[in-house]
């Protein structure tokens, strides 16, 4: 399908608009501070992105994901840190961490060919929680919790790039990923991807390799992971510690897949506007206006009798953790992802055909999502159930 | 050139530091004896035994309708602040004698029906609008109902009562009163059993033989069986599914409730994301014993905490969780019928 003039159009002044956020933010003094937040919104796009390929196209939910950002993140930092004695640049960095990633995914990928389904999830998961804990427990190599830094921050021909530079160049990677990613969607490897979600059985006997296909997949998956990761080790200047990289940032990256469209490359980056935007800007901006809590004295809580007792326990109740937006972190992400399966499955901006793609009736309103996280890969013909 | 020997120097160590890790393994194994030994398989026995109870929980659910039931253990991590706050409402101070055995019963029952009823309800909101769709997107329902329940024990922990330590600092861990003492009640030797070892014995056998008998010997037991093996057969032979499937989520629930108040009085300390890995441990003890199989939660359960006990003992502390992890790879790529399931048959 070639894209029509005027999406071409939408898209360049979308692309204007992201881009002219720093700009407009040094001379309109607004004071809403939220270009570095944004910085973020492009790592977990391209996180986003990374997920997408192996859980949108291919069908193969991954818990684990922050693993590989991990591994990303700690590679660069080894491979760049003055502490180590490699000390490559930047980008040589970069290329050194993609590679590892990728490597990484196949080898999570070459064992589990034969895992299906949600045992695979929870494989991807029990991966991701080794990876955290070897990296804290390998402290010698690792410097444990303290993380590894200083980092070089990024640059570009020479130059080190500072806040809005950093902000342009990451923009450009996550788009360049962002093309890639539809690039490869549409190309031999990416129907291939997308035939095994739909049957594995056919794709089969149409000549595609799912093994390799998968492989692939995992590798690829795990290489913009790990370039996320790597990226934000460089913006941060440090590795951060392995704790950083845990389950929620797994689920975080699934959100944004989730929420935007599952197999659908302009869904996920909205997703990752949409999850991240309200994870460190509305949450964050929400909690400065609210200012600091002053919660009740419990003296006063234990002279108080009856209603007033009541109210005043709910209030304190209230000053101690409701008032605070950051606190309802847990319960933005858990209601996303059990709304959007139980309403919307297909994501605020579907994949091309995701309706039509649904599979057969008894799959029922969760139909896309039944394509699309990959319930096609073995369609349970008998329960096998031990009493 | 210089750099080149550097790296090549760092490898080196890279290389030297693995050994040293796999030396630590070994390390303390040398100094085990008789009585070491036999401690830490009673720590085991019993954090397996209350394993086991939460694992009955996940291997009920997926027995009956293939779902991975990610929200069991923040049900049980919500489960053990509702035991804080009744004792906390009870008040901690007089829990001796016949008064505290009552009160024990009290927040025992109290925590399973709490459990149970929030179980069920999740069931009702979060899985039963997804019956007919895929499995994946029932296992990701699950896991943003877990992160709601953990979001939920975060503002819980944030009540001002003295038992939250005033709900001044709502996500730190929470002290659980030692309401039985961890006072010997035994001695064999030079191996001690706990009153706390005794307690967990105490009510995790006499449910696991009422959750035989109920499976076993009564109708909805049969029920449940029947819908497990084939809910469209199930319900054209006049079982009302749905009813069965709430059931079985009600008793996991509340087996839940009673293990995570055997838990926080074995551990003596609750916070909000203790059910992660509450929730891991049991999956990890259900997936070994074979998922869908009551007798293998059990002994999946009594396995894990064996092997815990045994990793904290004689390798390091720090590598218990990867070893538990390792292992439930390991069986799900090479064994995902686990000991005592069937055989899978591979589908296509």
């Amino acid at each position: 399908m070639a894209i029509s003039s005027k999406r071409i159009t939408i898209n360049l002044l979308l692309i204007a608009a992201v881009a002219s956020i720093p700009i407009i933010e040094k001379f309109v003094p607004l004071g809403l501070h939220i270009s570095d937040p944004m910085t973020d919104v492009f790592v977990y796009a391209i996180l986003g992105l990374g997920l997408n390929i192996l859980t949108g196209f291919t069908g193969l939910l991954n818990l684990g994901v922050a693993a590989f950002a991990a591994i990303g993140a700690y590679v660069f930092a080894i491979s760049t840190c003055e502490i180590y004695p490699f000390q490559l640049g930047f980008w040589s960095a970069l290329g050194l961490t993609m590679a590892a990633g990728a490597l990484a995914g196949f080898a999570l990928g070459a064992p589990t060919l034969r895992v299906r389904g949600d045992y695979l999830a929870i494989v991807t998961l029990g991966f991701g929680e080794i990876v955290k804990d070897v990296l804290v427990n390998m402290d010698s190599i690792t410097k444990g919790t303290q993380g590894i830094n200083p980092l070089p921050p990024p640059t570009l021909f020479g130059h080190e790039l500072g806040g809005s530079g950093q902000y342009w160049l990451f923009m450009v990677i996550a788009l360049l990923v962002a093309i890639g990613a539809r690039s490869l969607e549409r190309s031999r490897i990416g129907r291939g991807w997308i035939s095994i979600r739909e049957d594995e059985l056919a794709s089969r006997a149409m000549g595609i390799r799912p093994d390799h296909a998968k492989m692939l997949a995992f590798a690829t998956c795990a290489a913009l992971a790990a370039l996320a990761g790597a990226l934000t080790a460089s913006r941060l200047s440090s590795s951060g510690e392995p704790g950083n990289y845990d389950f929620q940032i797994s689920i975080l990256a699934l959100c944004i897949v989730i929420v935007g469209g599952i197999g659908s490359v302009r869904g996920v980056l909205l997703g990752a506007l949409v999850m991240v935007g309200m994870n460190s800007i509305v949450l964050v901006k929400l909690t400065e206006l609210m200012g600091g809590s002053d919660a009740a004295p419990p003296a006063a809580l234990a002279e108080a009798h009856g209603l007033q007792w009541a109210f005043l326990f709910v209030k304190t109740w209230a000053q101690n953790v409701l008032i605070s937006p950051t606190n309802w972190k847990f319960l933005v992400f858990g209601l996303a992802l059990v709304l959007m399966m139980i309403f919307r499955p297909e994501g605020i901006l579907p994949a091309r055909g995701a309706k039509e793609d649904a599979p057969d009736g008894d799959e029922g309103p969760g139909g896309v999502a039944g394509g699309v996280t990959g319930g096609g890969a073995s369609p349970v013909a008998t329960k096998e159930l031990r009493p | 050139m210089q750099q080149t020997v550097a790296a090549a120097e760092f490898l080196a160590a890279c290389a030297l530091s693995r050994v040293d890790a796999v030396g630590g393994f070994a390390r303390d194994g040398l100094l085990s004896s008789q009585e070491v030994f036999t401690q830490q398989l009673v720590t085991g026995l019993s954090n397996g035994m209350i394993i086991a109870l939460i694992a009955i929980g996940y291997t009920m659910v997926y027995g009956i309708i293939e779902l991975i039931n990610f929200a069991h253990g923040d049900l049980c991590m919500l489960g053990a602040y509702f035991a804080l706050t009744v004792v906390g409402a009870l008040g901690v101070d007089q829990w001796a004698g016949t008064g505290g055995i009552m009160g024990l019963v009290l927040v025992l029952v109290g925590t399973a029906a709490f459990c149970g009823s929030l179980n069920w309800s999740i069931n009702r909101l979060a899985y039963r609008p997804l019956r007919k769709a895929s499995k994946l997107s029932l296992l990701v329902s699950a896991i943003g109902a877990s992160f709601i329940l953990v979001n939920l024990g975060l503002f819980w922990g944030g009540l001002p009562m003295d038992v939250f330590a005033d709900g001044t600092s709502s996500a730190a861990p929470k002290a659980f009163p030692a309401l039985v003492s961890a006072a010997p009640a035994a001695q064999i030797g030079d191996v001690i059993y706990s009153r706390t070892d005794l307690l967990v014995l105490c009510v995790t056998l006499p449910l696991m033989v009422a959750l035989t008998y109920l499976v076993r010997f009564t109708k909805l037991g049969k029920a449940m069986r029947a819908v497990a093996q084939n809910p469209t057969g199930a319900s054209l032979m006049g079982i009302d599914v749905e009813r069965v499937i709430g059931a079985s989520f009600f008793i996991g629930g509340s087996l839940g409730g009673f293990a995570t108040v055997v838990y926080s009085l074995y551990n003596q300390t609750v916070s909000f994301q203790m059910g992660y890995r509450m929730g891991m441990d049991a999956f990890i003890a259900a997936v070994l014993g074979g998922i869908g199989n009551l007798p293998g939660a059990v002994l999946g359960g009594i396995l894990i905490g064996v092997i815990r006990s045994m990793s904290d003992g004689y390798l390091e502390a720090r590598w218990t969780n990867t070893v538990v992890f390792g292992i439930l790879i390991l069986i799900l790529v090479f064994r995902p019928s686990g000991l005592l399931g069937a055989k899978l048959r591979e589908k296509v």
